[in-house]
């Protein structure tokens, strides 16, 4: 046999079978808070406004018998209430499926359980998962659009959306006015354990596109000086009191205790520097809108009068989050049933 | 006795006796029988491979693999990870001790060596260190070695305590055996599944500090100031930090080499994209300076070897959350194509000293005689390729009983198109 040149050999052609990572991800996901243009935020802020005010009995049509599971391995109150809120309120049948009453126990992973789900009739997968990146995992294995309620350390991008309609209704800025100058002039500070916060990151990676500062404050143990690197537009401080002086907008955060994983934080030190408590609230933010995604433990990061008072939008949060997840239902499903499903 | 062989017209680089030159060669009965200028050898009734200027080297040596046998033979085993070797042009690999049972016993040495495990190449095993890599009691150092170990290691269960790793290099000295660590301070890894930095805040994994291997490569050298004639190894280098350190000792007279593996040469840790758990091993995939440092360490001589650190896993393992996939990806079929890639091509190492990193500087860097060079009178282990041959991986095609590598669909360079081990073609390109 004879061995022969490159030169002499037809050029190799590239495969089209494509192996589990290179699997496409559907297109109506909303896995990290940059999935979204800032056209796509303005039109989730828009579809949210009209969703919200629609009649209720017209708006059930929208997602008539639409098949939306819930598939939930942490706890949760409020996104996991109002994700089935908002798909009920669309006219979707949910089902839940949670970690403690169900196979994922007998140890079925989440690809397999994801593809049960599919063949179950499920078109959309709302997962919340104790590891960041699950929802990407989930979106290969199935193929169905995956909305991210919150996925280990990494995101939780309706948080975020629900925390700009927040933000924007404060500053009376109407949702069709979203662009990338929308948030000009405005500082928002992110406040507390950054480290193990799906929140902040997907805040820090949403806000700064809109033309905001964000200014990430907290200990070295819970804010690394790496965080300030995920995304231009971060500020990174260690003095509340300054931070709030800037702020327009406060987003406080719980420490994870769950999450700190030998970590050691001296509390009383903690609530020294960091808490948000009335004194240091009238002191320095007296006019500032003061967030926190709960749940809030009072009496550490937040008093309960900060956290009850006129200055708080933390209810108002929480009512957003129903409206926002319609809208990423909506996107993710679309208005018609495209032919027929299993 | 199967047929001789002539390899004709060949371009045939060796560089243990230094040559690159037009040469014939001759196998006969597993050996190499003659090696002439062209057209000097006469062997009627010989298989004659017409090789036009094509290169000839020798077989290339891994010193370190994963073959999964014995006890996971459902992510490779023996039969197919030599399989995968000889498809990648290497005639010999050293395989870990972390098998299930953990490779501790002169038993389990000599049944990773016997003929029933269908080896397409030789195969030499590296032992544990300490009973069952537990870091708490010596193995049998004589009798291993007697079965056949070429080294000892812990490897992925790195030697903390400093008493136990200095007891391992004073016996595995007394032997004649290297030490062999997986450089890790798995204090301060705990929980981590990538690099340490910016990328892995945003991703929201918990990274390893270059630290956590610098660190210990550093202790492990104070260790081999203590022991004369000590021959620390260590594995898979990654870090500037630590490679700053293996610099040092060998300035100050002492026997430390390392290896570094294609991918901490080709990838950075930006390949993990969105969690793809094929660019997840250990150590992580690091920054890009440390990826340049790994390329100078590899021009300017310091690093002894490029070894693959095969670590086949199976597809069901892989397709996990990033923090719960195992670490590791397969690399026997792509290291010489990215070596040529990225080395020669990029930067412009010559290509005898690129297979210098993959024949003769691994065997001198674990003491292994008698591989890595092509003299008459040695076993005719060898591989035939063109260096200049564009082609495409692709994972499916894989000889590796697992899939799990983050080359899939790459451009390499360099295709081998057969290889021989011990005179017998282990593989020959489709």
């Amino acid at each position: 046999m004879a061995l022969t040149r490159a030169a002499n050999r037809k050029a190799p052609q590239k495969s089209s079978a494509l192996s589990f990572f290179q699997q496409p991800i559907h297109p109506g996901s909303a896995i990290s808070a940059t999935d979204f243009s800032v056209p796509d935020v303005r039109r989730i802020l828009e579809t949210a406004d009209s969703l919200e005010n629609q009649n209720p009995f017209r708006r059930a049509e929208r997602l008539a018998k639409r098949r939306v599971a819930l598939l939930f391995y942490e706890s949760s109150t409020r996104t996991r209430t109002s994700f089935e809120l908002a798909a009920k309120a669309l006219g979707a049948d949910t089902t839940l499926v949670s970690s403690l009453s169900s196979s994922i126990e007998k140890g079925e992973s989440l690809k397999d359980t994801g593809i049960t789900l599919k063949a179950l009739g499920a078109e959309c997968i709302i997962l919340r998962s104790p590891y960041s990146g699950g929802p990407y995992l989930l979106a290969r294995a199935t193929g169905l659009p995956v909305l991210n309620a919150g996925d280990g350390m990494a995101e939780h991008p309706s948080q975020a959306l629900l925390d700009l309609r927040t933000m924007v209704q404060f500053l009376k800025v109407p949702a069709k006015a979203i662009s990338d100058k929308a948030l000009r002039g405005v500082t928002v500070s992110i406040v507390g354990d950054i480290l193990h916060s799906r929140v902040a990151r997907s805040n820090a990676l949403l806000l700064p596109r809109l033309g905001a500062r964000v200014i990430l404050c907290g200990p070295p143990a819970l804010l690394p000086e790496t965080a300030a690197c995920m995304t231009p537009g971060l500020i990174l401080s260690r003095d509340f009191d300054e931070a709030l002086r800037a702020s327009t907008i406060v987003m406080m955060l719980r420490i994870q205790a769950e999450r700190l994983a030998g970590l050691s934080i001296d509390l009383d030190d903690y609530r020294a520097r960091y808490q948000a408590n009335a004194d240091r609230i009238a002191a320095q933010a007296p006019k500032a809108l003061i967030m926190h995604p709960g749940p809030i433990i009072r009496g550490m990061e937040i008093t309960a009068e900060v956290a009850d008072s006129q200055q708080s939008g933390i209810a108002q949060q929480v009512h957003n989050g129903v409206a926002i997840r319609m809208a990423l239902l909506v996107r993710a499903l679309g208005e018609q049933k495209k032919g027929a499903r299993r | 006795m199967t047929k001789p062989i002539l390899v004709r017209n060949g371009r045939l680089i060796d560089p243990a006796s230094n040559t690159d030159a037009p040469r014939d060669l001759l196998v006969r009965d597993g050996k190499v029988a003659a090696i002439e200028p062209p057209g000097k050898i006469k062997a009627a009734g010989a298989e004659v491979i017409e090789m036009r200027g094509l290169v000839i080297a020798p077989g290339l040596v891994d010193i370190h693999v994963h073959l999964r046998e014995p006890g996971q033979s459902y992510k490779e085993t023996i039969a197919t990870g030599t399989a995968a070797a000889a498809a990648g042009g290497f005639t010999t690999v050293c395989a870990m001790p972390n098998t299930t049972p953990v490779n501790d016993t002169p038993e389990i040495t000599r049944w990773m060596q016997s003929p029933d495990r269908g080896a397409a190449i030789r195969v030499l095993p590296i032992a544990a260190a300490t009973i069952d890599s537990r870091g708490e009691t010596l193995t049998n150092y004589a009798a291993l070695k007697e079965a056949g170990a070429i080294a000892v290691t812990d490897d992925g269960r790195p030697i903390l305590g400093d008493a136990i790793m200095l007891e391992a290099l004073r016996a595995a000295t007394d032997h004649g055996l290297p030490v062999i660590q997986h450089a890790e301070d798995t204090r301060l890894t705990g929980g981590c599944s990538m690099n340490a930095g910016a990328l892995a805040f945003r991703l929201g994994l918990r990274g390893m500090p270059v630290e956590a291997e610098s660190g210990l490569v550093e202790r492990d050298i104070d260790l081999v100031h203590q022991v004369p004639n000590a021959h620390l190894h260590v594995a898979h280098l990654s870090t500037k930090k630590a490679l700053d350190a293996v610099r040092a000792a060998r300035k100050a007279g002492l026997h430390v080499t390392c290896e570094v593996t294609p991918h901490h040469f080709a990838l950075t840790e930006d390949r993990i994209g969105h969690y793809d758990t094929n660019a997840k091993m250990n150590p992580p995939l690091r920054g890009e300076s440390d990826r340049q440092a790994m390329i100078e360490g590899l021009l300017d001589g310091t690093i002894d070897a490029i070894a693959t650190d095969h670590a086949p896993h199976a597809a069901h393992e892989k397709e996990q959350e990033f923090d719960r996939a195992p670490n590791g990806i397969t690399g026997l079929e792509t290291a010489l194509g990215l070596a040529i890639r990225i080395l020669h091509l990029e930067h412009k190492m010559p290509l005898a000293k690129v297979l210098a990193l993959l024949t003769t500087r691994p065997a001198q860097s674990l003491g292994l005689k008698g591989v890595g060079g092509l003299t008459v009178g040695a076993p005719a282990d060898l591989v035939l390729f063109d260096p200049a041959q564009k082609w495409i991986f692709q994972a499916a095609d894989s000889k590796s009983k697992s899939k799990n590598t983050p080359f899939d669909n790459w451009d390499l360079n360099g295709r081998v198109h057969i290889t021989i081990a011990e005179g017998r073609v282990v593989y020959r390109s489709a």
